[in-house]
């Protein structure tokens, strides 16, 4: 089947019943969506799906239609996205692995609401779990990014 | 050997140092063989564990611990960029290969029964016949908060070594004495001349001089570096979704695995029927498993998801565990245990002459329980093996390479030095990576993939019901006080399994562990107070649950059982808590000073508003002193922990921006453990499997945070642990003040609900 990923259509060889997670991670190579849990419970696998953020874990690869965003198309400009440059400017990250999922969450949250409030932000972010606890520097993080957004 | 190097930069993805160059203070002593010598192409040159330079000035850092998340990647480059006059960003940081060099002497001192503070002849001579027990054994393992302790010295004395080496050699081209050059923003300089070379430039000839004897640390004065916030050296990748974790291995012709071992931990496999699971499409084999550290069966296939399908399909029946089935059982077999003496590690007054005729109205008496705790690292568990030619290449996100070689290269009959162990980035650790059972069974898949790669990753179902807990423990305490309120005597005694009993036949199975084990009692025998009559003892109970290392161990257990107590202690004598700390603590002035600072920070003392309360508590654990006030509110959803402030002493702080990250991280870390973290055991099996029913702190729960790092204590401690032990009593000890409940059975949400 044909999938639109990253900007770019790609050919993938995939039961449709396959969740999208593992049709991206095994079969095209995307690696910076992870796995965390399978049942939709932590995050660590989100990606924007026609610009909404969704857990690609429980998401069957036949059902998706439109544009796919990994953390890997998430800029397009050659430069870090806002949300990004933000987590590094915050150095938001510990061991790093939920924080693809954490800032697709708060990418697709920021093209929504421009400048969240705190109820906002755990609203959206809640899906989002991270046993390293960088929750400060998220929501840190998140406001900047708001007004580096704001700024461009 | 080119193969190796192939295989080592393949995943690591860093290019490889042509032409380098590496230095160190170790050549002089030569403990251990230098481990890059073998890593090498023609021409380089190596004398040195840690730094490497390059002709194109590329400067290479090895830093030879496990990346979890807390920061060790950096600090430890920085240790060696402060010495050699380079900003953090101009190193590049490589984890290394596996070698005794980088054993970690600290991680074993620090395993003996001796309190921080205990400075006796007896302590200090058990702790340097640890360091030579440490070099034999030559444990590279990343645990116990030990990372910046152990590498202080030897990382600047690298850095120090190879700074001085260019310096000679600049001097021999510039005809001027060595002491006379400068070093900075790598090169170095004659001020007389003007005249200057790059470290790229002068490295080969360096290399050829014999390193110094004598090297002279930068005093902290003159430190640059370290001290400071840096930048994460790893936050670029972690930012843009790099594969730098053990779960994004990719290899050649590489194929999918996955593993259901027995459920009932410890049990055998009665039958298995794949005949069906073979069918399935994208199916390669299943492969039945045996093992010293469990029994079930593995599933080859052609992407991760076929091979938990097929592993779904498979259909077997599993022995029984060697425990009893369920958490009641457990219980008993914990409160029978407590008639036992057990070891007492402190011992002072006379307990029993106090409480033999102790008024009622005086007397204290309260028995606690914690449960078994899951680690829930976000990467499940995960490792990628290589069978080939009698070589076994190993990718594995873990804590302990030196020891996962020894099991993994045994299982497949090849020797060490036919095994690699590539150590990726972590997703977590938490203690649960320094074991080596995800290792050992990809393994034995590569075993059966005919010379293929093969990545085994876990389902999260796997990873939290086959892992090595964190022990239950049950506390029985006494404490009477005296006219005054102040405790005359406190009798703590802990009941648990022993971690150090379960981990060793994992990791020695031809070894038996000798002498009372020291994490039972740590956080509860080894803290900085004065009481008269003062007794701790553990009692090591016989239950065959799998139980491991978890962020801060013992001190996760023991933290809270004391300082609940005290908090206990401290209402029926009529004490404010931190007032009866401060008292307590007089003879240990770092003691008092977190605990004054903490206090100051969160106005202890000052009148809340109805529904507000604030908790207390201190934890000294791996040589740091940290004091938390937690502040809860009532919400018409439910307690909601508002605010947190901990005040930490480390000794010396290398990097306060990653101290506090680390503080929080801790703090976080026991907060969603004492909320609601418990695994429990019914037929045999954790009842847990996900995180819908062994969730953690999300972002709507988390409060905000404080922190403040102190430097009073005359030594260096831990940091990646402190936060966590002092978090859950003080949660504890604030829904007390909140709710009068004293709640003596963790986690708190069995009796209130948090929003």
């Amino acid at each position: 089947m044909r999938l639109m990923v990253d900007g770019q259509g790609i050919e993938i060889d995939a039961d449709p019943d396959m969740p999208l997670l593992w049709a991206l991670r095994d079969l095209a190579g995307k690696k910076g969506l992870k796995f965390g849990c399978g049942i939709a419970a932590c995050g660590a696998c989100t990606v924007h799906v026609n610009g909404e953020a969704v857990p690609s874990c429980t998401l069957p690869v036949g059902q998706v239609e439109g544009a796919v965003t990994t953390i890997e198309g998430l800029s397009t400009d050659g430069k870090l996205h806002p949300v990004q440059q933000a987590w590094l400017e915050e150095q938001v990250p510990q061991c790093g692995y939920c924080q693809c999922g954490q800032i697709m969450s708060a990418a697709a949250l920021l093209e929504h609401t421009p400048s969240p409030t705190d109820a906002e932000i755990d609203e959206a972010m809640s899906g989002n779990l991270c046993r390293c606890g960088t929750y400060p520097r998220i929501r840190a993080a998140i406001k900047r990014a708001a007004s580096l957004k704001a700024g461009a | 050997m080119a193969g190796k190097i192939a295989r080592r930069t393949f995943l690591i993805g860093a290019a490889a140092v042509a032409g380098g160059v590496a230095f160190g203070y170790y050549s002089y002593r030569k403990p251990f063989p230098n481990p890059l010598e073998g890593e090498l192409s023609d021409g380089e040159a190596t004398f040195n564990p840690y730094v490497k330079i390059a002709p194109d000035n590329t400067i290479t850092v090895i830093a030879p611990r496990a990346e979890m998340g807390q920061g060790v990647a950096t600090t430890l480059a920085a240790l060696v960029a402060e010495e050699l006059d380079l900003d953090l960003s101009a190193l590049k940081v490589e984890h290394g290969p596996v070698a005794s060099a980088y054993a970690n002497i600290a991680i074993l001192r620090d395993g003996l029964p001796f309190p921080v503070f205990d400075e006796s002849t007896l302590a200090n001579l058990a702790r340097d016949g640890m360091a030579v027990v440490g070099k034999f054994l030559a444990v590279q393992a990343t645990g116990g908060s030990t990372t910046t302790v152990d590498a202080f010295d030897k990382m600047r004395h690298a850095g120090a070594a190879a700074r001085e080496m260019l310096k000679a050699a600049a001097a021999k081209e510039f005809g001027v004495a060595a002491a006379t050059l400068t070093t900075r923003d790598g090169k170095v300089t004659d001020p007389a001349s003007g005249r200057s070379l790059t470290y790229g430039e002068l490295a080969a000839a360096a290399a050829k001089l014999a390193p110094p004897t004598e090297i002279a640390l930068r005093e902290r004065s003159e430190w640059r570096v370290l001290g400071k916030p840096q930048m994460r050296t790893d936050m670029h990748a972690k930012v843009t979704g790099q594969p730098i974790f053990g779960i994004d291995v990719d290899l050649p012709d590489m194929v999918f695995g996955t593993v259901r071992m027995n459920p009932h931990l410890g049990g055998a496999v009665v039958s298995l029927d794949a005949s069906e699971a073979e069918k399935m499409p994208g199916v390669i084999k299943i492969v039945p498993i045996s093992t010293h550290l469990g029994n079930g069966y593995g599933v080859l296939a052609k992407s991760t998801w076929h091979a938990f399908q097929a592993a779904d399909a498979v259909k077997v029946e599993w022995g029984t565990a060697p425990y009893p089935a369920d958490s009641a059982g457990m219980w008993q077999v914990l409160a029978d245990a407590a008639a036992q003496n057990g070891s007492v590690m402190r011992n002072e007054g006379d307990v029993e002459v106090q409480f033999a005729d102790a008024p009622r109205e005086r007397l204290i008496e309260a028995e606690y329980r914690v449960p078994f705790l899951a680690h829930a690292a976000m990467e499940p568990m995960n490792a990628t093996a290589w069978l080939k030619d009698g070589v076994l290449d190993i990718w594995a996100p873990n804590q302990a390479p030196s020891l996962l070689r020894t099991l993994c290269a045994r299982e497949a009959g090849v020797g060490e030095a036919q095994c690699n162990v590539h150590v990726t980035y972590l997703g977590g650790g938490f203690g649960r990576r320094l074991e080596a059972d995800y290792a050992l069974y990809a393994t034995k898949l590569a075993q059966a993939a005919d010379g293929r790669p093969v990545k085994v990753t876990w389902t999260r179902e796997e990873d939290i019901t086959h892992d090595t807990y964190r022990p239950a423990a049950l506390g029985r305490f006494r404490a009477r006080l005296d006219e005054t309120g102040m405790p005359l005597a406190v009798d703590l005694k802990v009941i648990a399994p022993s971690i150090m009993a379960s981990v060793l036949p994992r990791f020695y199975p031809m070894l038996s562990a000798l002498g009372p084990d020291k994490t039972l009692t740590d956080g509860l025998f080894n803290q900085p107070y004065t009481i008269a009559n003062y007794r701790v003892a553990g009692v090591k109970a016989e239950l065959a649950v799998p139980v491991g290392f978890w962020r801060s161990v013992g001190n996760s257990v023991n933290g809270f059982l004391h300082e609940a107590f005290m908090d206990e202690i401290a209402t029926a004598g009529g004490i404010d808590p931190v007032e009866l700390r401060k008292r307590l603590m007089a003879n240990y002035p770092t003691a008092v000073k977190v605990v004054e600072k903490v206090a100051a920070m969160s106005n202890w003392g000052e009148k809340l508003p109805a529904g507000k309360a604030k908790g207390f508590a201190f934890t000294l654990s791996f040589g740091s002193w940290v004091a938390e006030v937690v502040q809860v509110a009532e919400t018409p959803k439910g307690i909601r922990i508002e605010k947190v402030w901990i005040a930490a002493d480390v000794g010396t702080a290398l990097d306060p921006g990653i101290i506090e990250a680390q503080l929080t991280s801790g703090a976080i870390f026991g907060l969603s453990a004492a909320m609601g973290q418990e695994i429990t055991f019914a037929d045999g099996m954790v009842e847990q499997t996900n995180f819908h029913d062994f969730d953690a702190m999300r972002m709507s729960q988390c409060p905000a945070f404080e922190v403040a790092v102190l430097e009073n204590a005359p030594k260096m401690g831990g940091v990646g642990e402190i936060g966590t032990p002092p978090s859950l009593p003080a949660l504890a000890n604030a829904v007390f003040a909140l709710t009068g409940k004293r709640i003596r059975a963790l986690p708190l949400n069995k009796e209130v609900t948090f929003a």
